[in-house]
C-alpha cells in the first residue's frame, strides 16, 4: 500500500460518504456509519505510520500529516464513527419525544455530517495554513444546519449566534493567516508549519505579534475562549447530542490546534517576549469564567458546553506554563478531552430522551429511571472533571505538577483552584440529576414510553472504552505518538 | 520610487478612500437593499485595487484575484442571497440598529483612529517590496473592525451578514498588498467560501423568518443563563 496516499484517502472517503448519502437517502444512516468506520481505520493506520515512519506527505505537497496532526486525527475518526452510530437511534427517539414539533432535518443530517467530518479531518491533513483556515471556516458553514437541526426558534437562535460569532472570528483570523503567509514567503519558506518555524526568527516581531493577536481573537472565538465564547453553550444546548459530540470533542479543538501550532514560531522569534504570558492570561480567564458559570448553569447540555470552555482554557494555560517542553501533559489533555467529551454528550443526550427536558431543576433520579444512562452520565462527569482513574486526571496532574515544579506558583495555583471549583460544580450538578427520587416533572411526562435506542447505547458503550482505557493504559505506539507530538511544540531558539 | 508607482499609489489611495466610504455606507444604510449595493460597490473597489496592483507590480495572479472578486462577490453573493432570502433582502425594508447614525459614525471614527495607531508600528516592515501595504493594510484593518462593529450595531440578520461580508472584504483589501503568491487552489477555495457562507446564512435567515415571523436577529434573545 502506498502510504503517501493515506492523507488524501482520509479526505476522499467522507466525500464519497457525503455524495452517496445525498444519492441514496434511505440508506444514509448506514452509509454514514460505513464511511465513518472506514475513516476510523484509515486514521489509525495513518497514526501508526506516522509514529513509526515520520510525517506522511502527499498530493505534491498539498498534504502533510505529522505526529500532532495524526494525534488529533484519531479522536476525529473515533467521534465521527461513534456519532454516526449514536445518531441512528437518537434522532428518531428525539422525534418521538417531541411529536408536536416541526419535523427535523433528518434527510439533511447525514450528508451534512459527512461533509462536516471531511472539513474537520482536513485541518491537520492539509499542509498550507491558508487551506487550514478555509477548512476551519467551512466547519462552521457545514455545521450551522446541524446545530439548527430541530428548526425551533431557540435552535435557530443558537445557530445564528454560532455562525455569526465564529465567522467574525474567522474573518479576523484570515488577516492574520495572510500576514503569516507574507512573513514566510518573504524569507523564502513555504506557508506550512515547518516553513513557519524555520522562518520565524527572521519574520519581523511586530508582524508576528500582530498576526498572533489576530489568530488569538479569530481562532479563539471558534475555540470558545472567553470572552468570545458566548455561542458555545447556546449551540450545545440546542444541537442534537451527536452533533455536540463532534462540536465539542473535535471542532473546538481544531481552532485550538491552530493556536498551539503557532506557539513554537512565537518562541523562536527573539523579538517576541514571553508569548506564554498571552496564552496563560487568556487561558486562566477562560478556565476561571467557565468554572464560575458551571456553578449556576441550568441546562445539563449547556453544562458540558461550559466544561469544554474550561478544558480549552486548561490547554491554553498549560501551553503558557511551558508544559509542552519535553512533556506530554498539554498534548495528552487535548487528546483525552476529545475522547471524553463525546461520551459526556452521548450520556446527556440520552438523559434528555429519558426525561424530555434538559433543565437540571426538573430532573431527578436518573439512575433509578434508566440505570445505564444514569451511571454513564455520572461516570462521564467524573471523567471530564478530571477524577482518577480516567485519562484527564493524568494530564491535569502532569500539567499542574510541571507548573509547580517550574516555580510558577501563582498561575498554577489559580489553575488548580479553578479546576477544583469546576470539579465541584460538575459533580454537584450531576449528582442532583442522577440520584434521588424521580421528580414530579419526570413522573408526569411520558418518559416511561420512551425506549433508549440500542444504537445509541452501543455508541455510548464504545465511547466509554477509551475514557477508561487511556486512564490506566496507554499503548506504546500511542505513548510514542504523544511524545513526538509534544516534541513538535517544543520551544525553539 | 518611480513615477509609475506614484501614479499607482495615488490611484490606489483614492480607491482605498472610496473603499472606506462604501464600508461606512454598508454600516449606516437605512435600507437593506442599499446596504447590499454598498457592499457590491465596495467589492468592485477591492477588485479595482487588485487591478491597479497587478498592473503596477506586474503580478498577474492579482488579475485572477480581481476576476474572482467580481464573480464571487459582485455577481454570486447577490444572486445567492436573492435565491435564499430574496424577500428579506430585496424588500424595501428599514434596517433597525442599536445606535443612531451620528453615534455610529462617531464610534466608527474612533475605531479607525485606534486601528491606524495600532498599525503604525508594523508599516515600516512593509516599506520595501510591497509599496501599497501602507495604504491597503490600514484600510483593510479598519474595514475588519467596522464589519465587526456593524454586526454588533445592526439588529437585522441581513444587515449583520453585510457586516460579515465587509470584514472579509477588509481582510482581502489588506492582504492583496502583501500576499501575491496565493496558490490557485487557495484562491479558488476562498472564492467559493464566500458565496457558500452567504448561501448558508441566507438560508438561515429564511428559516428564522419562517419560524419566528421576523428577520430581527436582535430579537433572538432567549438563550442565556438566568
Amino acid at each position: 500500500m502506498n502510504v503517501d496516499g493515506l492523507p488524501a484517502l482520509i479526505l476522499l472517503i467522507p466525500l464519497a460518504g457525503a455524495v452517496s448519502t445525498l444519492l441514496i437517502q434511505k440508506a444514509a444512516p448506514l452509509l454514514t456509519l460505513l464511511t465513518a468506520a472506514v475513516t476510523l481505520i484509515l486514521t489509525v493506520l495513518a497514526a501508526l505510520q506516522v509514529e513509526s515512519g515520520g510525517p506522511l506527505t502527499g498530493g505534491h505537497g498539498l498534504f502533510v500529516l505529522d505526529a500532532l496532526g495524526a494525534l488529533y486525527l484519531l479522536p476525529v475518526g473515533f467521534v465521527y464513527f461513534t456519532s454516526s452510530l449514536y445518531a441512528i437511534g437518537y434522532l428518531q427517539a428525539r422525534r418521538q419525544k417531541h411529536p408536536d414539533e416541526a419535523p427535523p432535518r433528518f434527510r439533511q443530517y447525514f450528508p451534512l455530517m459527512n461533509i462536516f467530518a471531511l472539513v474537520i479531518l482536513a485541518v491537520p491533513v492539509v499542509a498550507n495554513f491558508a487551506l487550514m483556515w478555509i477548512a476551519i471556516e467551512l466547519t462552521t458553514v457545514f455545521s450551522a444546519f446541524l446545530v439548527a437541526y430541530e428548526d425551533r426558534p431557540e435552535a435557530l437562535e443558537a445557530a445564528w449566534k454560532y455562525v455569526m460569532l465564529t465567522s467574525m472570528g474567522a474573518m479576523i483570523a484570515l488577516l492574520g493567516v495572510l500576514m503569516l503567509y507574507y512573513g514566510t514567503h518573504a524569507v523564502g519558506q513555504p506557508p506550512t508549519w515547518q516553513g513557519l518555524i524555520t522562518a520565524a526568527p527572521r519574520i519581523p516581531a511586530p508582524l508576528l505579534l500582530l498576526a498572533f493577536v489576530l489568530w488569538l481573537i479569530g481562532f479563539g472565538a471558534k475555540a470558545g475562549l472567553v470572552p468570545m465564547h458566548t455561542w458555545l453553550p447556546d449551540a450545545h444546548s440546542q444541537a442534537p447530542a451527536s452533533v455536540c459530540a463532534v462540536l465539542s470533542g473535535v471542532e473546538t479543538g481544531a481552532a485550538l490546534y491552530m493556536l498551539l501550532r503557532i506557539y513554537p514560531a512565537l518562541t523562536a522569534n527573539p523579538g517576541v517576549h514571553d508569548p506564554g504570558a498571552w496564552y496563560m492570561t487568556v487561558g486562566l480567564i477562560t478556565v476561571g469564567s467557565a468554572a464560575f458559570m458551571l456553578l449556576q448553569v441550568h441546562d445539563f447540555k449547556r453544562m458540558f458546553g461550559y466544561s469544554t470552555i474550561e478544558h480549552m482554557g486548561i490547554i491554553l494555560t498549560a501551553c503558557g506554563l511551558g508544559a509542552a517542553i519535553h512533556e506530554q501533559g498539554m498534548v495528552y489533555q487535548l487528546f483525552a478531552h476529545s475522547f471524553v467529551k463525546p461520551f459526556c454528550f452521548y450520556a446527556a443526550g440520552l438523559a434528555g430522551v429519558v426525561f424530555g427536558t434538559q433543565e437540571i431543576m426538573r430532573v431527578r433520579g436518573l439512575i433509578s429511571r434508566s440505570p445505564a444512562v444514569g451511571w454513564a452520565l455520572l461516570v462521564s462527569t467524573l471523567a471530564i472533571a478530571g477524577a482518577p482513574p480516567f485519562a484527564l486526571f493524568l494530564s491535569e496532574y502532569e500539567i499542574l505538577a510541571r507548573g509547580y515544579a517550574s516555580g510558577q506558583y501563582v498561575p498554577t495555583g489559580l489553575l488548580t483552584v479553578f479546576i477544583v471549583l469546576a470539579f465541584i460544580a460538575l459533580v454537584y450538578q450531576v449528582s442532583r440529576i442522577a440520584f434521588g427520587e424521580p421528580s414530579a416533572a419526570a413522573e408526569g411526562s411520558s418518559w416511561s414510553k420512551v425506549r433508549v435506542p440500542w444504537s445509541s447505547l452501543i455508541a455510548l458503550s464504545i465511547a466509554f472504552l477509551p475514557v477508561v482505557i487511556f486512564g490506566i493504559y496507554l499503548p506504546p505506539q500511542l505513548a510514542q505518538l504523544v511524545h513526538q507530538a509534544a516534541g513538535l511544540l517544543e520551544v525553539h531558539g | 520610487m518611480g513615477a509609475d508607482h506614484v501614479v499607482a499609489l495615488s490611484i490606489d489611495g483614492s480607491i482605498a478612500a472610496l473603499f472606506i466610504v462604501l464600508g461606512l455606507g454598508v454600516m449606516v444604510a437605512r435600507q437593506m437593499l442599499a446596504s447590499l449595493r454598498f457592499f457590491m460597490w465596495q467589492s468592485v473597489a477591492l477588485a479595482a485595487s487588485a487591478l491597479v496592483l497587478a498592473v503596477d507590480l506586474h503580478i498577474y495572479s492579482l488579475f485572477w484575484v480581481a476576476l474572482i472578486t467580481v464573480v464571487s462577490k459582485v455577481l454570486a453573493v447577490p444572486w445567492v442571497l436573492r435565491w435564499a432570502a430574496g424577500e428579506e433582502v430585496y424588500g424595501c425594508r428599514e434596517v433597525d440598529q442599536a445606535l443612531d447614525i451620528p453615534v455610529s459614525v462617531l464610534v466608527a471614527s474612533v475605531l479607525a483612529l485606534v486601528t491606524w495607531f495600532a498599525m503604525v508600528p508594523t508599516l515600516p516592515i512593509f516599506a520595501s517590496g510591497v509599496p501599497f501595504a501602507h495604504i491597503n493594510l490600514p484600510a483593510g484593518m479598519v474595514m475588519v473592525l467596522w464589519g465587526a462593529f456593524t454586526v454588533a450595531l445592526r439588529r437585522e440578520s441581513v444587515a449583520q451578514l453585510m457586516g460579515l461580508l465587509i470584514m472579509e472584504n477588509g481582510a482581502f483589501f489588506g492582504s492583496i498588498a502583501i500576499v501575491h503568491n496565493l496558490t490557485v487552489i487557495v484562491e479558488i477555495a476562498v472564492a467559493v467560501d464566500v458565496p457558500i457562507l452567504a448561501l448558508v446564512i441566507g438560508l438561515l435567515i429564511r428559516n428564522i423568518r419562517r419560524v419566528t415571523g421576523s428577520t430581527l436577529a436582535g430579537a433572538l434573545d432567549s438563550l442565556h443563563e438566568r
